[in-house]
């Protein structure tokens, strides 16, 4: 049996071309790998994965792997996936989005299918810019940060992925980062097996567009930074407010076992049956 | 760890490899180096402690930490419900 790096060979789709587009170090490809163990490692088939991304570099990750994949309308991959989650709620949906996939453009589609509670596993990206456009200042973008579209740095604040999915509904709401792989294997496996609208967000580096505006001179220097800062849940909530400042809390926030939109539709279904049954 | 140490074979695929950096940085036994080419390269194998690192975040997939021993050469680096 195949090595880890053999098995993720395995996955990938070899008429594609190889290495694939993302710049050196970045986090995404550590998140695809990642995701391809995580989906070996629970023993789906490839045809009963149906990839969904989104529109950016996070958004090409759809097309190297081989599972049924639908590379979707820049924020539109929730829509596109819910579809075929209610059509056909057996397939193993896996949504894959950017930061300004998931939450700029798409952010009405984000908290109302975290609302609904639809069974889909969402994989959101956040390298805190939009890396394929060219590094403009994506709603993740830290207050006074430096983007080709906030030259004097960001003034707006910014979303904090986890809470907004937490208040709008979702069942299960993690975060892992591209510096722990092994926590972040974990995680993934989490999400792509619980109930309802499961979030993982990926802390991504992305030096090509966000690190060299800010500071960090190479991509290893943005994954010393992510080594230092991430902290784990339940020791980031024992930290006083001075002391969790600027730290990065990685763990599982929300885990709540509420019916996913596609079980309340079938027993609705069910229902109405029985009843024109007996009529 | 220490038990591990030599016991693995630490391969590069230089056409897969862009050089990044990240298993040169935080290999904990400095097993490799980015060459001239801009490509990793293991120089010093013998110190590898099997510890995975470089493969589990190679973004490229360029890596692979092999045990020397055949025998040995089984799934270790796969988490074990993947085994078939
Ligand atoms: C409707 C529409 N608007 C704008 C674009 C241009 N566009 C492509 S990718 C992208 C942003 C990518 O950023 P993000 O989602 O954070 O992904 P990343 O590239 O950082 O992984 C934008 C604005 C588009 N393709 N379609
Ligand atoms: S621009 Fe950023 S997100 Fe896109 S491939 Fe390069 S490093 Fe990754």
């Amino acid at each position: 049996m195949a090595e880890r790096t053999q098995l993720i060979h395995h996955y990938l789709r070899h008429n594609k071309k190889f290495p694939h587009v993302y710049c050196a170090g970045c986090g995404h490809g550590i998140a695809l790998g990642s995701l391809i163990r995580s989906v070996h490692a629970l023993g789906w088939s490839k045809d009963e994965v149906v990839m969904v991304a989104g529109i950016g570099c996070s958004g090409r990750m759809a097309v190297y792997v081989d599972f049924n994949t639908v590379h979707a309308v820049h924020g539109r991959a929730l829509t596109i996936a819910t579809g075929i989650k209610l059509s056909n709620p057996n397939l193993k949906v896996i949504v894959v989005m950017g930061d300004g996939d998931a939450l700029s453009i798409g952010g009405n589609h984000f908290i109302h299918a975290a609302r609904r509670n639809i069974g889909l596993s969402v994989l959101v990206l956040n390298n805190n810019i939009y890396g394929m456009t060219g590094g403009q200042c994506s709603s993740t973008t830290p207050l006074g940060a430096t983007t080709t579209t906030t030259p004097f740095g960001q003034m707006e604040k910014s979303f904090d992925l986890v809470e907004l999915a937490a208040a709008a509904g979702a069942n299960y709401v993690a975060r892992a980062s591209a510096f722990h792989a092994q926590g972040m294997d974990k995680l993934m496996q989490a999400t792509f097996t619980h109930r309802g609208f499961s979030l993982l967000e990926v802390v991504s580096p992305c030096h090509t567009q966000y690190g060299r505006k800010n500071k960090f001179k190479t991509v290893v220097d943005m994954y010393r930074w992510l080594k230092e800062s991430a902290t784990p849940l339940e020791q980031y909530r024992k930290l006083s407010a001075e002391k969790a400042k600027g730290r990065i809390p990685l763990g599982v926030f929300v885990d709540r076992d509420e019916p996913s939109l596609e079980e309340r539709y079938a027993d609705l279904r069910a229902d109405q049956t029985a009843q024109a049954g007996r009529r | 760890m220490s038990k591990k140490k030599g016991q693995s074979k630490v391969t590069v695929y230089p056409d897969w490899c862009k050089g990044c950096g990240l298993c040169a940085a935080f290999c904990p036994a400095k097993v490799l180096e980015i060459g001239a080419d801009g490509k990793a390269r293991a120089v010093r194998e013998e110190d590898c402690v099997d510890c995975g690192f470089c493969e589990l975040h190679c973004p490229d997939f360029a890596i692979l930490v092999t045990p020397k021993d055949k025998s040995r050469r089984k799934d270790n680096h796969v988490v074990p419900a993947a085994r078939e």
